[in-house]
């Protein structure tokens, strides 16, 4: 009885404990992946005496904050710009990157067999061909076709790192759904190509919307080819438009700049937070042998 | 054929009736469906990938476009350069260091947001950021944090009493060359987590719990049953770091520029300053050619892991 209590009891520690050594390690991760962002969100409300003294204590306002560096950011620099230039640019690489991946992806997933499989892999090792192996080349190609300094020459080109991920992760979502679905319907007269568009497209809905998010980012992520291929001010993305066209010389605007860090960061990571299940679920769904 | 259709008409009106051959034609759909991504595919990545070959045994430079071949020259002439070598070992340096503490973090991170626990939102909204951040402007936090003067890291050594004056992370070769392996570190490790959380799915629950009945030990249970079955997604998830460790340029040109003195210049950042910024095109497309090997290798190792354990 009473050894049985000792255990209990025993065991009950070993939980508590467990317990407190997963908010400990939980806290510490969280800490050291956002300190640089924590400390930028500091500093971007910081007044210039506050923060270029250097023995003020840093993690506190030693002065009252100001907004005046976030609206520095907004009305005199080109930051607008470079957030309406990645929009767009992320819109366009989203809407072509769907087009093409959708009925690729549904093609190896169903139609193709052992081929699908192929293709499947071969598609997979395009992913694997980064824009550092590319951006030379690639420079030659957009200038021959007249694109340079232009947004065009990103939206023709960003999909190339779009689409073979994006076929992969449909490939997963058109998996998961039964064939019985479709075939139901083709029995019901509609073709293949009717079939699809009426009952499996709604289902992978949710993998577009996946899709979309992946895409969108990457286009904003990129950097090598936006710096090789763009270097006016006005058709910057964001990814080179800060640490380039935000940098005067050897002046930093530090404020600012970390202002435009934590304003892009903040609605990217929510926004992925949202959908990280699902990206989680997409990626193993990949694996399902169709 | 035609009779029979006929005779079912009536009863069963196909919707697109003048399509339907080629509509429910099998192999002429998958092919079809295919052929944009692979004409793009091979137009945009195929295409650029063979110029570049070309271009590595060419002498073409922004001043003379003109495609002559020459050979190894231009090879020839990038191996002679000894910021090559430097760049060379920098990429493997920071490839290696950074992607050995991602296996142990990743793994450890990946474990610690599998269990359940109260916050967890926020946390993984934290964690995440280093990830989802665009590279450039994540890498731009902390430029700002190890500001040679004013950098928060510095007050504090300087509250402690371990430094008199500033560190100047970036400006010492030893110390920019940790700078850059921390921050990719730091931008790795989310994303590996992530893969290795979506591989973790696939180990079967009741393992998990049973040896959570069993009263296993957690770390007899984490060392000896998890991480074990972990193996090979955790391989994965290494891999795709090294890829992105080894052709990133983007936290060594907004972190230092290559600097000081090429310190943390890498095989990347030294092909884009050579061909874009130098306008020598060969000589940049021929020093990129360099992470070939390195790619080709990865590649087949992801595909070794991924046949063994079906994960992609």
């Amino acid at each position: 009885m009473t050894v049985l209590d000792a255990d209990r009891r025993s065991a009950d520690r070993r939980r508590v404990w467990g317990r407190v050594a997963l908010y400990v390690c939980a806290i510490g991760a969280a800490l050291a992946a956002a300190f640089p962002f924590l400390w930028s969100t500091i500093t971007m409300f910081k007044q210039d005496q506050d923060l270029y003294t250097k023995d003020n204590n840093p993690f506190w306002f030693n002065e009252p904050p100001t907004f005046e560096h976030v609206s520095y950011l907004f009305t005199n620099t080109e930051f607008l710009t470079f957030v309406r230039n990645t929009v767009v640019v992320g819109l366009a690489v989203v809407a072509i990157t769907l087009v093409v991946s959708l009925p690729a992806a549904y093609s190896l997933a169903r139609l193709v067999g052992r081929w699908g499989e192929r293709m499947g892999i071969a598609i997979f090792l395009v992913y694997l061909i980064p824009p550092t192996l590319l951006f030379i080349p690639m420079s030659r190609v957009v200038s021959a076709l007249g694109l340079h300094e232009s947004l065009w020459s990103l939206i023709l080109v960003y999909p190339t790192i779009t689409i073979p991920i994006s076929v992969w992760l449909l490939m997963g979502f058109f998996k998961g759904i039964p064939r019985d679905i479709e075939e139901q319907a083709m029995v019901d007269g509609y073709s293949r190509a009717g079939a699809v568009v009426r009952t499996v497209i709604p289902l992978v809905f949710p993998g577009m919307v996946a899709v979309t998010v992946f895409a969108f980012t990457l286009a904003a992520h990129e950097f090598i080819y936006a710096l090789s291929f763009v270097s006016a001010t006005s058709e910057k993305t964001i990814s080179i438009g800060v640490p380039t066209a935000l940098v005067r010389g050897d002046v930093f605007f530090w404020q600012s700049l970390q202002a435009a860090a934590v304003i892009v960061a903040v609605p990217i990571a929510l926004v992925f937070n949202l959908f990280l299940d699902r990206f989680i679920s997409g990626f193993t769904m990949g694996a399902v042998k169709g | 054929m035609s009779e029979q259709a006929v005779a079912d008409a009536p009863e069963q009106p196909p919707p697109v009736r003048a399509r339907r051959h080629l509509l429910d034609n099998e192999r002429f759909l998958a092919f079809g469906a295919m052929t944009p991504a692979v004409v793009y595919i091979l137009a945009l990545v195929g295409f650029p990938f063979v110029l570049a070959v070309v271009l590595a045994f060419s002498d073409v430079t922004v001043g003379d476009p003109s495609l002559d071949l020459v050979g190894f020259d231009t090879l020839r002439q990038v191996v002679a350069d000894p910021v090559f070598w430097q760049s060379l070992r920098n990429t493997l340096v920071f490839t290696l260091v950074s992607n050995g503490l991602v296996v142990v973090l990743a793994t450890a991170l990946a474990l610690i947001l599998t269990k359940n626990f109260r916050g967890k939102w926020l946390v993984r909204f934290l964690v995440l950021l280093p990830w989802t951040t665009p590279v450039s402007l994540a890498t731009i936090t902390w430029l700002w944090t190890l500001d040679s003067i004013f950098s928060p890291i510095d007050w504090v050594l300087r509250q402690v009493g371990l430094i008199e004056s500033n560190v100047i992370w970036l400006g010492h070769p030893k110390l920019a060359l940790a700078s850059v392996i921390v921050v990719h570190t730091w931008r790795i490790v989310p994303l590996a987590a992530v893969i290795i959380m979506a591989g973790m799915i696939s180990i079967p629950g009741e393992i998990r719990d049973a040896s959570d009945i069993d009263g296993a030990r957690f770390w007899r249970r984490t060392l000896e049953i998890e991480i074990p079955l972990m193996a090979p997604i955790i391989g994965v998830a290494v891999l795709f770091g090294v890829i992105l460790t080894v052709t990133d340029m983007t936290v060594v040109y907004v972190l230092t520029r290559g600097g000081p003195t090429n310190a943390t210049q890498v095989l990347s950042s030294w092909a884009y300053f050579k061909g874009i910024e130098g306008g020598d095109l060969a000589q940049g497309a021929g020093t990129a050619l360099f992470l070939l090997p390195v790619l080709i290798a990865v590649a087949a190792l992801i595909l070794r892991f991924a046949r063994r354990r079906d994960v992609l």
